[in-house]
């Protein structure tokens, strides 16, 4: 007899719910938070954002919850704004990244010798160079601002998902299960629906999650050099960038919250995606 | 409508022949056994058989024509292993019904339940797995069934039931089957004629 074993019953649980149960309301509140933030930014106008020569450089108090920069301008306003920004450029990117990522893993997997080799080919020539160059050159080439940033994400991104997703559809297209399928009279585009794609869903939420915060801090990093979205547009990335300089004169808030709420927004993916994982997966289906 | 094997010969690349001129013919209705010693080609004879494998020489036929690659596939094979046989990101339900929906009568005579539907793959036992998978392979526009060792890593008395619900089966729809085992009692007891694989050599 174990002394100190301690059974839950169902009763101490103050909400009677199960895990699945709980993994879902965290995932629709965390979704509604970052749609919220992206709604909120996007009706916030300018002029929460003006400059006021008088109010600069103060420290967060309740007038001003993230203090003040050196041009008097609100900086929560500006974060919200900001990260609207960011979390609408990090899910096109990403969700156009992994698309291609699907598209062409799929297709090289499934569309014969021919294929595969052309889009490994592919692969191999964009992991050959850095994210950052590739970027730069498509950002440059469509004249930089939002659209040629967000093309030159969508364009980067995908190569390394892409090889993922080729290999595991490789695995699974030799299994018994869809041979079976095939001699069942199944056609290849229902076997690629119905058969591999839910096996990709692991792979495509995972590879989606990690790349959200990389296409984020590419966009910041491009902006930061001039080719992305232009300075005045309160992006996290030019935020951060900005504050750089000020923070050895002691303006600590400047950075610290934006950089804090990127990390939340960033935090808040990683659980929905972990979430929906999780809540797709067979085995975890009584937990 | 008899399914036959002419002159089948087969190897893997450039390797040894695992059998040649081959011939087999199944009259519908009529049950064979198919036995020998492991590696002569019992199962590569019966998936060229199912279609899942082309042969290098000879072909098969069902009723003097040649079976259409596209569509479902006249003979059907049932596995060994059932959890590999089904994709475990399905549920029951979707599995049993990949094939045509099975009749309430035939679940019933291979002991399916309604419940098992809603289950994932991984909460059913080997043995209720290969029911799903029999019932799967015995959809509408099954002439043959090629049982591969179908029972073998279950206990005698599901394995009795399986091959009972299979017997009514075939006798009703004139169904062809070919048993493969290594289990001599099985082979006597269900087989008409048994047909056994030697050295080609």
């Amino acid at each position: 007899m174990i002394q100190n074993l301690h059974v839950r019953k169902k009763e101490e649980n103050r909400f009677s719910l199960n895990r699945r149960q709980r993994k879902l309301i965290t995932s629709i509140v965390a979704a509604i938070l970052l749609l919220g933030i992206v709604v909120v930014g996007a009706l916030l106008d300018e002029d929460r954002i003006a400059t006021n020569l008088i109010a600069r450089n103060l420290a967060p108090s309740f007038d001003h919850l993230f203090g003040t920069d050196w041009l008097g301008r609100d900086m929560f306003a500006r974060t919200i704004m900001g990260l609207s920004l960011s979390v609408k450029v990090g899910l096109i990117g990403a969700i156009g990244s992994t698309s291609i990522a699907l598209i062409l893993g799929m297709a090289a997997a499934t569309m014969g010798k021919v294929a595969d080799r052309i889009i490994s080919w592919l692969i191999d020539l964009f992991l050959s160079v850095p994210h950052l160059v590739t970027l730069i050159l498509i950002a440059f080439t469509l004249g930089g601002g939002f659209k040629g940033i967000v093309m030159g994400l969508v364009l980067t991104h995908w190569p390394s998902l892409a090889r993922v997703i080729r290999a595991e559809v490789m695995q699974i297209r030799s299994a018994e299960y869809v041979q079976i399928s095939k001699q069942l009279g199944k056609s290849r585009g229902w076997i690629a629906v119905h058969h591999i794609l839910p096996h990709l869903t692991p792979q495509i939420l995972i590879g989606f999650m990690l790349m959200f915060p990389h296409v984020i801090l590419h966009e910041s990093a491009v902006t930061f050099i001039g080719l992305g979205l232009s300075p005045h547009e309160p992006a996290i990335g030019i935020i951060l960038s900005e504050s750089m300089k000020y923070l050895s004169a002691g303006m600590w808030w400047l950075a610290f919250f934006p950089g804090l709420c990127l990390l939340m927004i960033v935090q808040t993916f990683d659980r929905i995606g972990e979430n929906l994982r999780l809540l797709l997966d067979p085995t975890k289906s009584n937990d | 409508m008899r399914l036959e094997a002419k002159n089948i010969g087969f190897r893997y690349g450039n390797g040894p022949w695992l059998f040649q001129h081959v011939n087999l013919t199944v009259e519908p209705g009529e049950i064979v056994g198919l036995t020998g010693p492991s590696g002569r080609g019992k199962t590569t004879l019966c998936r060229i058989l199912s279609g899942y494998e082309k042969a290098l020489e000879g072909n098969v036929t069902i009723g003097g024509l040649p079976i259409a690659s596209k569509g479902v596939h006249p003979v059907q094979l049932v596995f060994q292993h059932p959890e590999k046989a089904v994709n475990p990101r399905w549920k029951m339900g979707k599995v049993l019904n990949e094939g045509g929906r099975p009749d309430i009568e035939l679940l019933d005579l291979l002991g399916i339940e309604q419940e098992w539907l809603t289950r994932w793959p991984g909460e059913l036992s080997g043995g209720e797995l290969q029911r799903f998978c029999v019932a799967r392979a015995l959809g509408a526009g099954t002439r043959f069934l090629i049982a591969d060792e179908m029972t073998t890593m279950l206990d005698a008395i599901t394995q009795a039931q399986i091959w009972h619900a299979v017997m009514e089966i075939a006798k009703k729809r004139e169904m062809g089957i070919i048993v493969v085992s290594h289990e001599a009692k099985l082979v006597q007891r269900l087989c008409d004629r048994v047909i056994t694989l030697t050295d080609p050599n």
